[in-house]
């Protein structure tokens, strides 16, 4: 194992492994001062960086953070690594790396041409030594397209997974929640229930329901029940409507194993949608999510900061070709993300982690009660990531989250994120929110005190 | 979540649907003006944040607190964790679900004793829900246990505790059954939630997965009487099986109760 070295003024800065490099060169992060990893000083945690910065990429691919024989998603990144795709930036150090990719070599064919050349430690690295406008600016850069009934990511759109959660999973509470959102143009990306139980039966019940509404209105859209992995499959082998399979998973197998999953077990939540073949546009069936600090909960960290752990989430994520990923970046509470300031930064530092690893990003712009963060941090967070680029965000009445507790983005906030950096809804989303009267040729809300038809109709029951 | 009445403002375009509210506390049909969301709902929204955030920051009043438990308990003792104050606390959980030093000493003089249901009262994130809702949950849940018959420990009230603590001063009382009170995370519109929280043999080291947990408890979530039955259910249970936590709740879940999601789904009517 080697040594890490930067000399300021008198000082020596040691660092015994690229473990430890990279704990103190990541920006400051409550979860990483707990699990005592951090830097002591700030003056280290530049030093670090300019150690990181002088380090080459191909340090990556000889030295693992998480041992390669006791964890089998190193073993996923190593084993998968494309040395052939990597060739364009293999002579670079991280430091090098960082100019390479703000300069205009690297546009978006070259990025997508690289990302199976780079590992997660790589992008993690490059990441600490950026600001929040290189993290924009590449992010930008990186379009990942996924399909299933509509096209995700492409240039200039902005998609939402329309949340309509109710704290008992009720029908016609889920249904209001789901009419709200779709009268205010959200639902593209997905619409996906966290269920209150994970009881199969309730799941089975919920996907029907959501198939039987996505059928009868006509939507392009896909539909989701946010459970573990284990109760989906046995909710396909009942015969419930699955679209996507969802999973929260993390970057170290012993994470994954308190999530109760492994990579085997994704295969064959993949292969069981798969077999289903209900995408029209596409075949990209997994849904996940991520978290900066899921490893540090579960005791599974192994040293490694928080967000370097993140970006191994997204090589795990990579293996399945997703429709959706996205970091809940805020949802863990302050011993992670202490406050506005770093859930921001950590927002855009998995958009452009993921985005540089070929994943398609979104991000649930978020926050608890107990972090030091408030609507206008997100409003920040929202305006960067969608300058950023980021594929969707989360549409939620309100912005409260009834069932988990948490604020997220509200539908309104994806209608003002639209309407500031012109962005448009999926296209095969928006046609229909044209043909239902929905939203004006300008992709404009034009729902007024009349109702759509169709929906005026579905009213009339209640 | 109270429903509002917004006045008529011409910039401001209504929701017919808002009458949907009767089925769902969610803020739908909040209207618009533009495509953004207009002033009434935006400070009705700023309003609870701040009351969540006042609830989170709001320090345990211990005195009112040893006063009303003092009127139900035999003994009370109060026990601090090793969290010094609320930043650390938030910073630091590790130091939530451990007693600090003096607690240790007080709860010595216990040791040996020994009872069948020990009760923590702890702030949590949330000291208004204490404050508001154990007392009255407590007034269900002693006649119960009182009626099975087993032993209650002194009540331990803690400040900056996690749920975990129980743990520490259930093996201290040598406890079998372990009961914590805690105020929960709150949320935008529920600032006072009572969580209830049961470890069977609390011991420290035990897992979370070890525990049953009875969320939302507050006059307008989950009712005192059915949380302290369900409560009650779940220590008989216990007591029988000899654990709690996940192996325990699995027998407890019942089939779907949701029906086909048809019924009263207006988005599915069936003709």
């Amino acid at each position: 194992m080697s040594e890490y070295c930067t000399t300021i003024g008198s000082r020596l800065y040691r660092f015994s492994s690229l473990r430890e490099l990279m704990a103190c060169a990541t920006p400051q992060r409550s979860g990483d001062e707990l699990a005592g990893i951090a830097a002591r000083s700030a003056e280290e945690r530049v030093a670090a960086q300019m150690a990181l910065a002088d380090t080459p990429l191909k340090t990556f691919l000889n030295e693992a953070v998480v041992p390669y024989e006791a964890d089998e998603v190193t073993r996923l990144i190593i084993d998968r690594h494309d040395t052939q795709a990597f060739t364009p930036v293999a002579h670079l150090t991280v430091g090098e790396f960082r100019n390479w990719l703000l300069s205009d070599r690297a546009d978006n064919a070259a990025l997508e041409a690289l990302a199976p050349g780079l590992t997660p430690e790589m992008v993690a690295a490059v990441s600490k030594i950026m600001r929040l406008q290189d993290l924009v600016l590449v992010g930008q850069k990186c379009r990942v397209v996924t399909r299933f009934r509509n096209t995700i990511g492409l240039s200039g759109h902005l998609a939402t997974r329309l949340q309509p959660n109710h704290p008992t999973d009720n029908p016609t509470g889920i249904a209001a929640s789901i009419l709200d959102g779709l009268l205010y143009g959200n639902g593209d990306a997905v619409i996906g229930i966290n269920p209150a139980t994970d009881n199969t039966a309730s799941v089975v019940t919920l996907l029907t329901m959501l198939d039987e509404i996505i059928d009868r209105y006509e939507i392009p859209t896909q539909s989701c029940v946010l459970t573990h992995v284990t109760t989906a499959i046995e909710a396909i082998n009942r015969g419930a409507p699955t679209d996507l399979v969802f999973q929260s998973i993390s970057g170290t197998q012993a994470a994954n194993q308190g999530f109760g999953i492994d990579l085997a077990l994704l295969r064959e939540g993949n292969d069981a949608a798969q077999s289903l073949r209900r995408g029209t546009v596409g075949q990209n069936v997994m849904y996940f999510e991520t978290g900066q600090g899921s490893a540090l909960s579960a005791d599974a960290h192994h040293g490694v900061d928080q967000q370097t752990l993140e970006a191994r989430a997204y090589g795990v994520a990579r293996e399945f070709s997703p429709l959706l990923v996205n970091t809940v970046v805020g949802f863990i509470g302050p011993e992670y993300l202490f406050n506005g300031k770093q859930i921001i930064r950590a927002g855009l530092e998995d958009h452009f982690c993921g985005k540089l690893l070929g994943v398609p990003m979104g991000c649930d712009i978020c926050y608890t009660n107990h972090a030091e963060a408030d609507q206008d941090d997100m409003d920040v967070l929202l305006t960067l990531l969608g300058a950023a680029g980021c594929n969707y965000i989360m549409g939620i009445p309100g912005s409260d989250d009834i069932m988990l507790n948490y604020q997220t983005t509200s539908f309104h906030d994806a209608l003002y994120a639209r309407q500031v950096l012109k962005l448009r809804p999926a296209p095969e989303f928006e046609a229909w929110l044209a043909r239902m009267g929905i939203c004006d040729e300008t992709g404009r809300i034009s729902v007024d005190h009349e109702l759509p038809a169709s929906f005026r109709h579905a009213l009339a029951h209640v | 979540m109270v429903d509002e009445v917004f006045p008529v403002d011409a910039s401001v375009i209504d929701n017919p649907w808002r009458k949907l509210r009767a089925y769902t506390d969610a803020r739908i049909g909040l209207g618009r003006a533009g495509g953004s969301l207009p002033t009434a709902p935006h400070l009705a929204f700023q309003l609870a944040h701040a009351q969540a955030r006042d609830a989170v920051h709001l320090p345990l009043d211990t005195e009112r607190m040893v006063k009303q438990l003092a009127m139900r308990f035999k003994r009370v003792v109060r026990l601090h964790s090793a969290a010094a104050e609320r930043s650390e606390y938030l910073r630091r959980p590790d130091l939530g679900r451990r007693l600090d030093d003096v607690s240790l000493k007080q709860l010595e003089s216990f040791a040996q004793q020994g009872c069948d249901v020990s009760i923590v009262v702890a702030d949590g994130l949330s000291a208004r829900a204490i404050h508001e809702n154990a007392a009255p949950f407590l007034d269900h849940l002693l006649p119960m246990i009182e009626r099975e018959n087993w032993s209650l420990g002194p009540c331990a009230l803690v400040e900056q505790a996690r749920v975990a603590i129980g743990d520490p001063i259930g093996e201290a009382l040598g406890a079998r059954l372990g009961i914590v009170l805690i105020g929960e995370r709150p949320g935008l519109s529920s600032p006072d939630s009572l969580g209830v929280y049961f470890t069977y043999a609390p011991r420290i080291g035990h897992r979370d997965s070890e525990r049953n947990c009875i969320s939302n408890v507050r006059p307008a979530g989950q009712s005192f009487e059915s949380a302290a039955r369900l409560l009650i259910y779940l220590l008989r249970e216990a007591d029988v099986r000899g654990v709690s936590g996940v192996q325990l709740k699995d027998d407890t879940v019942a089939t779907s109760e949701l029906g086909d999601g048809r019924q009263g789904n207006f988005l599915l009517p069936d003709n």
